[in-house]
C-alpha cells in the first residue's frame, strides 16, 4: 500500500467559488432534459457558459464538447476532466392513441420509482404522467409487487397526442429546490459535476492544460467519454461524477455497512469501482491535497458503479485516471439531494489537487 | 372552461387531509359564503351553507354532499433525521418512492420527498417486491437536528405536486378525489345565483370520507335532508385498468346504481340528464360504494340518496386525471334538478305508490 507524500500547500491558492452563481446554474441544467443520446438541450447551456472562458473549442462525432483551457508555459501536464452531460430517463417506444405511450428506460432506473409521477415528454416539455390502476381495482399480489415496466405507460392525455411521437424523450417532471443546506433536483447527476467543470473552467490552475470534455451518453454505458478520452489523449484523466449515498438506516437497526459514501463527509474518492481501479498516484494525490487544504474527504467503499473514467483509462495505451463524485441521495429517481457543502469541497479538493499536478506525478510508476 | 380550470386548481392546492380540513374548509368557506344564505360547521369539522327555496315550496330540503378530505401520510417516527409514516386514508404504496410531499409543522411547511430505502437496507423478501409504507421514509433534505427540533410524531404530510394542464380540458393534480366534486358544487352554487328553487338546498362538504365516512353521517343527522345526493369520483378507464370496473373520460358523471341510490332518484336523474342533453354513464354495483352515500342512505329514519360520480383516471395517486367537462357536467346537472325540484317530486318517491301503482 502506498502512502500519500505530504504535500505543502500553496500560500496562493484561492478555493474556487461555489456560490449562488453556481447554484443558479446548477438549477438551469438540472431542469433542462438532456436523456442519454438526446443531450442537445444541455451542450446549449454548456456553450453559453464555457465559450467566454476556454482556448478552443471542439465537437466530436458523438456529440462531446472537448474545451482546452491553456495553462502558462509550455510542455505542461494535460489533464482531462470529464463530466457528462446526459441523464437517466425514457423514450416512447409504442403509440397506443389518445395520448398513451408504451416507454423504454434510458439508464438504470428502478421501476417502482415510476408510478405516480409527472414527466416532461419531448422537445417542447408536454406535461405527462405515469399512472397505476386504482389499487382499489388491483389484486393484493399486484398491489404489494414490484411494478413492471410492461405494465406502465406514459399518458401526456388526448389533446396533445399528436404533439409527440415514438422516438421522443422524457425525464421526471422536477423542478430544483434548494432546502435548508440540501440542494434537491432531477439530475443532479451529473449536472453538478458539469457545473463544477464549468467552474474549474472560469478559475483554471495554471500550471497545468485543462482539457475539459462535457460527455454523452454515460448513462447508457459511460460511451462518450470513450471516444473524448482517445481525442483529447491526456496525460491524466479526472470525473467529476455523483455517487449514491446509500447510507439510510437498515430496518432492523443493523449497521449499515454497505453505505457507499455518506453525505456531509466531503467528496468521495474512488479506489476502485466496477468500472475502474484508480490511479493509485491520483487518489494520493486527491487525499494528500484534501489533508494540506483541510478540505473534507472520503474514500468511496469500494465496489460496483461505473463513470466515464471506465472508458477513458483503456484509451490508447493507458491513461491514468481517477473519478471523484459528490455523494448523493436517492439518485437515478425523480428526486436526488445532495448537500452545498459536499459540492463546495468537492470542488475545493478538485482544485487543490490540480494545483499540484506537474509532469513528475505520474513519472513515477503506479 | 378557463375559470372551472381554475377554480379546480386553487382547490387542489390547498391541503385538507383526513380529520385535519381546516385549510380547505376556510378557503372554501370564503368561497361559498357569497353564494349562500347561512354558512355553518359541524361538530365534526363540515362545512353546511345553506341556500333558502326563493319560490313558495313546503319546506322540503336537498344535500348535496362532497367530501373535501383528502388521503395524504402522518409522521410515526423520527430516526437520524428520516420520517417514518403511516397513511392517513388509502394510499397506494407503489406510487410512493420519489414523490414529492409537504410536511406540515407547528413552525411551517417542509418541503420534503417518499424514499424508498437501498435494497440493502431492506429485508430480504422485500428487496425484489414493492415496498410497504412501513419501510419508507420522508427526507426533507434538513440536518438531523432541525428535524428534532421542527417535527412531531403526528405531524401531516401532503402530496406536494402542482396541477397540470394536460390540454383540451385534462388536468392531472393530487387531491382530484374529491376536490373535483367540490369543484362541481362550488359551480352549482354559482349558477344557482339567478335561478329559482322550492327547495332548500344544503351544499356539504364533509370531513373523513377517506377514513370513516362519518363526517357525512353526522353532517346528514344534523341537517336531515329531504333527500341526499353525493357526488365523488369513481374509477375512470386508463392504462392497465379493466375496461368493465372503470368508465371513460368525458362521457359524463356515473349515475350509480345498486343498493345505494334510491331507484326512483336514479330514474329522476335520468330523465333531466336526458331532457337537458347530458351524458351520463350508468354504474351497476352490488355492494357498497364505499363513499359518503353509505352513510347519508342509512342516517335515522334513512333518506333517500342518489350517487354520482365523476371519472378520474389513477385514483389514489399524485396523479389522478379529470376531465373539466364532466366537472361541468354535474355541475349543470345539479342545477337543473335543484331547478325542477317541487312539492310533487317527494311524492315520486314512495315506495307504496310503487306498491299502488303494480297492482
Amino acid at each position: 500500500m502506498s502512502s500519500s507524500p505530504a504535500i505543502s500547500p500553496k500560500k496562493n491558492w484561492k478555493k474556487p467559488a461555489i456560490g449562488s452563481r453556481e447554484i443558479k446554474l446548477l438549477e438551469k441544467l438540472s431542469n433542462a432534459c438532456g436523456v442519454s443520446g438526446d443531450e442537445g438541450a444541455i451542450r446549449k447551456l454548456v456553450l453559453n457558459e464555457i465559450r467566454p472562458l476556454v482556448d478552443e473549442i471542439e465537437f466530436d462525432a458523438v456529440g462531446n464538447i472537448l474545451a482546452v483551457k491553456h495553462g502558462k508555459g509550455s510542455k505542461l501536464p494535460r489533464v482531462m476532466l470529464a463530466a457528462h452531460m446526459d441523464e437517466v430517463g425514457f423514450m416512447l417506444t409504442h403509440d397506443e392513441g389518445k395520448g398513451i405511450f408504451r416507454f423504454e428506460l434510458v439508464g438504470g432506473i428502478d421501476p417502482r420509482q415510476l408510478p405516480g409521477k409527472q414527466v416532461w415528454v419531448g422537445p417542447d416539455r408536454l406535461p405527462g404522467v405515469i399512472g397505476m390502476n386504482a389499487f382499489h381495482l388491483s389484486s393484493a399480489s399486484e398491489r404489494s409487487s414490484k411494478p413492471e415496466l410492461n405494465n406502465l405507460r406514459i399518458d401526456i392525455g388526448p389533446a396533445h397526442a399528436k404533439k409527440v411521437k415514438t422516438g421522443d424523450r422524457a425525464t421526471f417532471a422536477t423542478s430544483f429546490l434548494r432546502t435548508g443546506p440540501s440542494l434537491r433536483g432531477k439530475a443532479l447527476d451529473d449536472r453538478l459535476g458539469v457545473t463544477t467543470l464549468i467552474s474549474m473552467l472560469r478559475n483554471a490552475p495554471e500550471n497545468i492544460d485543462l482539457l475539459a470534455a462535457f460527455t454523452v451518453m454515460e448513462e447508457s454505458g459511460l460511451k462518450g467519454a470513450a471516444v473524448a478520452g482517445y481525442t483529447l489523449n491526456p496525460d491524466m484523466a479526472i470525473a467529476l461524477d455523483c455517487t449514491p449515498a446509500l447510507d439510510l438506516p437498515v430496518w432492523d437497526g443493523s449497521e449499515n455497512t454497505l453505505y457507499r459514501s455518506i453525505p456531509n463527509q466531503g467528496p468521495a474518492i474512488y479506489v476502485g469501482d466496477g468500472s475502474t481501479l484508480g490511479d493509485p498516484r491520483l487518489v494520493n494525490l486527491l487525499r494528500a491535497a484534501g489533508d494540506a487544504y483541510k478540505i473534507p474527504y472520503q474514500i468511496r467503499q469500494p465496489g460496483g458503479g461505473g463513470t466515464d473514467a471506465g472508458t477513458i483509462h483503456r484509451q490508447r495505451a493507458g491513461i491514468p485516471s481517477i473519478s471523484m463524485s459528490v455523494p448523493g441521495r436517492y439518485l437515478h429517481t425523480a428526486i436526488s439531494i445532495v448537500q452545498l457543502k459536499d459540492w463546495q469541497h468537492s470542488a475545493a479538493l478538485i482544485h487543490a489537487g490540480l494545483s499540484h499536478v506537474d509532469t513528475n506525478l505520474l513519472k513515477k510508476p503506479r | 372552461m378557463e375559470d372551472s380550470i381554475n377554480l379546480l386548481k386553487d382547490l387542489v392546492k390547498v391541503p385538507g387531509l383526513s380529520g385535519h380540513e381546516k385549510p380547505i374548509r376556510e378557503a372554501l368557506t370564503k368561497r361559498w359564503t357569497p353564494l349562500v344564505d347561512q354558512i355553518q360547521v359541524s361538530k365534526l369539522g363540515s362545512l353546511h351553507g345553506l341556500r333558502k327555496a326563493n319560490r313558495p315550496g313546503e319546506g322540503h330540503s336537498l344535500l348535496i354532499a362532497t367530501h373535501m378530505d383528502q388521503i395524504g401520510l402522518i409522521v410515526t417516527q423520527i430516526e437520524a433525521g428520516l420520517l417514518r409514516i403511516t397513511e392517513l386514508g388509502g394510499v397506494d404504496q407503489r406510487t410512493m418512492p420519489g414523490s414529492a410531499v409537504m410536511v406540515h409543522t407547528e413552525s411551517g411547511d417542509l418541503p420534503g420527498m417518499v424514499v424508498q430505502p437501498p435494497n440493502h437496507t431492506l429485508p430480504d423478501e422485500i428487496a425484489s417486491k414493492g415496498v410497504p409504507l412501513k419501510y419508507l421514509w420522508v427526507d426533507t433534505g434538513l440536518p438531523q437536528k432541525a428535524i428534532e427540533k421542527k417535527v412531531r410524531i403526528g405531524d401531516l404530510i401532503s402530496f406536494s405536486v402542482p396541477a397540470l394542464e394536460m390540454g383540451g380540458g385534462y388536468i392531472s393534480a393530487p387531491g382530484l378525489d374529491n376536490r373535483a366534486s367540490v369543484a362541481a358544487l362550488t359551480e352549482s352554487l354559482t349558477m344557482l345565483q339567478n335561478r329559482q328553487s322550492s327547495w332548500d338546498v344544503w351544499a356539504a362538504a364533509t370531513v373523513q370520507e377517506e377514513e370513516s365516512m362519518f363526517g357525512a353521517q353526522t353532517s346528514g343527522f344534523e341537517i336531515r335532508p329531504t333527500l341526499a345526493v353525493v357526488v365523488d369520483v369513481n374509477f375512470g378507464s386508463g392504462p392497465g385498468s379493466p375496461a368493465h370496473k372503470t368508465f371513460e373520460m368525458d362521457k359524463g358523471p356515473t349515475f350509480d346504481f345498486g343498493p345505494t341510490t334510491h331507484p326512483k332518484l336514479y330514474q329522476a336523474f335520468e330523465k333531466i340528464a336526458k331532457q337537458h342533453e347530458i351524458p351520463y354513464q350508468r354504474c351497476v354495483y352490488p355492494r357498497s360504494s364505499g363513499t359518503d352515500a353509505e352513510k347519508l342512505q342509512l342516517v335515522a329514519e334513512g333518506i333517500p340518496t342518489m350517487l354520482l360520480g365523476i371519472p378520474i383516471r389513477y385514483m389514489h395517486t399524485p396523479v389522478e386525471m379529470v376531465q373539466i367537462k364532466d366537472i361541468q357536467r354535474v355541475a349543470r346537472l345539479l342545477t337543473v334538478f335543484i331547478e325542477q325540484l317541487d312539492e310533487k317530486f317527494i311524492d315520486s318517491l314512495r315506495w307504496d305508490e310503487e306498491s299502488e301503482a303494480g297492482k
